[in-house]
């Protein structure tokens, strides 16, 4: 059974100047342990598609299934902790928060999850498995480079042991070498933690790493 | 819990702006407990001055102004009611206890060569016991006239009983020395001297009239009824007499008290809903500066109500610390403030000197006004935290 799937998934943003159509009818199936990259122009949905897998956003029609979970129907609770037991996010921008530290933004969601007092040794655990040193651990974010903070966030996408990794761009702010260093990690969770990955990108020498490419133009599967 | 502490942190990384809305709240509620006290003890002043004598009721000539209380400036006219009308409020006022009342004055010297121009009050001998409390000595009796001093006259003059003072020309010894009676509705012999009716009129001269009849009823309940029997009898045809009580004199008092009080507290409410404001813009900014970050805690899988909570916190640790230091400056301001206050209402008397503003309202007043600040405060960032809560994560994430 897929751990994502798309029946003719729409999203249209209705706008004074007329409808925009982000995504067209969308059928997709991921099953799991799949490294999938998502490709297409600037503009192609993209990250419309990456944000209703990862229940941020909801479709405007069709079927979506995250995790056995049909979201239609659920509620901004419901969806919230899908995200939390199920979904680890990468974003171009890093988006760690500034007043954590590196430990305590990893340790963030731990504490989302559990209530209370959430494991610092699990949120140092998976720094460490992501190349963070533990000098690091007590810095504030802005205090890291750029790659170093791409590892710290795909520390904090990993703490909850999600199903699956939902990467926007990881390398879109990295230089190439940087870059291939974050991809070689992501590669590494999908092989050896068994991680389903999706990730937009616009480098085609991503492909190496993927299984498949799903290629969007103008909101629809080419 | 770490939504606690990232609200302190927060707070931290803006203390300026923090502080400046602590200030703020740390005002208001000063402004509310503070006036508060101080309107309250110059109430509490005012009730503790003026003697309850709330089974006595007053009766003076008819004034054109017609309504007030003996104590009343405009009054100092040189009226009296008639023996005969005396005995018409005797008959009204039965079975309870009238009493005229002579008031007169005249120069008194007290011995080593000190002398002033003084009140004197003519009492019936059986009527003085009723009306008036001894402090030290004796009633004056039939056979043995005597004059009992006011308490302050006696301490200014250093008036025992046994004492010998002249009044006019005559001397007359010291029987006893008067309880403090205040401010009361009827006589005020705290600086007066008190002397039996006939010393009074042969010393004065006799003129068979009254310019105040007191009658004591012994039970509030039935003054309205003795009031309306003498109104009824006296006043049929003209308005011969004004009839009062001092329950009219409390109420006035109180009335005018609470209103000043009302205000004063007022204008620390308004000083406190500036300061909300201020929150209220902090947290707005707060809030708008942190949109994207709330919208990665959302991605993380943070509720909307623990973002709610998030703010709240804020808000509420900014009224708190406001509050509490506003509580215990508004305990010293107002001590301070409530005894200029004394200062300034008892000037020249000794009311109130061994008089203490600090009783249980003025803790109630500023716990009203910490409360009230606590209260603002959350109030205030509800919407800013509200409208946090709500943001979509994608729109929140789309933001630079
Ligand atoms: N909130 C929104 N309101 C209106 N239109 C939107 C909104 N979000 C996305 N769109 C539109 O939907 C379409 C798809 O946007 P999306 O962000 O998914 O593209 P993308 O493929 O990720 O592009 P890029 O490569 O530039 O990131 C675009 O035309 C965009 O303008
Ligand atoms: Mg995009």
């Amino acid at each position: 059974m897929p751990v994502i799937s798309f029946e003719h998934v729409s999203k249209v943003y209705p706008l004074p100047a007329g409808d925009v159509v982000a995504l067209d009818a969308v059928d997709i199936a991921i099953e799991a342990g799949e490294f999938i990259l998502v490709m297409g122009p600037s503009g192609s949905g993209k990250s419309t598609l990456l944000n209703i897998m990862g229940s941020l956003d909801v479709p405007t029609s069709g079927e979506v299934t995250i995790a056995g979970n049909r979201i239609s129907g659920m509620d901004d609770d419901d969806l919230t902790l899908l995200r939390r037991d199920h979904i680890g996010f990468v974003f171009q921008q890093f988006n760690l928060i500034p007043l954590l530290s590196v430990v305590e933004n990893v340790e963030y969601p731990l504490i989302l999850k559990a209530r209370q007092n959430g494991s610092r040794e699990r949120a140092e655990e998976v720094l460490e498995a992501v190349g963070i040193a533990e000098t690091h651990f007590s810095h504030k974010p802005g205090e890291l480079s750029g790659g170093q903070q791409q590892r710290v966030a795909i520390a904090r996408a990993l703490a909850n042991d999600p199903d699956f990794l939902l990467c926007d761009e990881p390398t879109g702010n990295l230089d190439s070498k940087t870059g291939t260093a974050i991809m070689d990690l992501l590669d590494r969770m999908n092989r050896e933690e068994g991680k389903t990955v999706v990730m937009v990108t616009h480098d085609p020498r991503m492909t190496d790493y993927a299984d498949r490419t799903i290629r969007l133009v103008d909101g629809r599967v080419a | 819990m770490m939504f606690f502490s990232f609200a302190v942190r927060n707070l931290r990384r803006h203390w300026i702006r923090s502080a400046l809305s602590i200030i703020g709240i740390v005002i208001g509620v000063i402004a509310i407990a503070s006036l508060g006290i101080m309107g309250n003890s110059i109430n509490l002043l005012v009730a503790n001055i003026i003697t309850d004598v709330g089974d006595t009721v007053v009766i003076t000539p008819h004034t054109a102004i017609g309504g007030t209380f003996a104590g009343d400036p405009r009054t100092a006219v040189d009226a009296a009611i008639p023996a005969r009308e005396v005995e018409e409020i005797r008959r009204a006022a039965n079975p309870h206890r009238t009493i005229p009342v002579l008031q007169g004055a005249d120069e008194v010297e007290f011995g080593r060569g000190e002398s002033g121009y003084t009140q004197i009050i003519g009492l019936a001998s059986d009527d003085i016991p009723i009306l008036l409390e001894l402090a030290e000595g004796q009633y004056p009796r039939q056979n043995q006239p005597g004059a009992l001093v006011g308490t302050y006259l006696a301490a200014e003059y250093d008036i025992a009983p046994g004492s010998k003072i002249t009044i006019g020309n005559e001397s007359i010894r010291v029987a006893g020395v008067l309880a403090e009676r205040g401010f009361a509705a009827d006589i005020n012999p705290d600086y007066a001297i008190v002397v039996p009716d006939d010393w009074y009129e042969s010393h004065f001269g006799a003129n068979d009239a009254y310019p105040m009849v007191i009658v004591r009823v012994g039970d509030v309940e039935q003054i309205d009824a003795v009031k309306d029997a003498i109104e009824n009898r006296i006043n049929r045809r003209e308005d011969i007499v004004d009839v009062f009580d001092s329950r009219d004199m409390l109420r006035q008092y109180e009335e005018i008290y609470q209103q000043i009080t009302a205000f004063l507290v007022g204008i620390g409410g308004i000083s406190l809903i500036v300061a909300a404001v201020n929150i209220l813009n902090v947290m707005y900014i707060s809030v708008t500066e942190r949109i994207r970050e709330i919208g990665v805690m959302r991605s993380l899988g943070a509720l909307r109500r623990e973002v709610l909570r998030m703010f709240l916190y804020e808000a509420t640790i900014l009224g708190l610390i406001g509050s509490i230091i506003g509580g215990i400056a508004s305990a010293v301001s107002g001590y301070l403030i409530s005894l200029a206050a004394v200062e300034v209402f008892t000037a020249g008397t000794t009311f109130g000197e061994n008089f203490t503003v600090f009783d249980q309202s003025a803790v109630g007043f500023i716990a009203f006004g910490m409360a009230f600040g606590i209260a603002t405060s959350i109030a205030a960032g509800f919407y800013p935290a509200w409208i946090a809560s709500q943001l979509a994560p994608v729109d929140a994430m789309r933001q630079k």
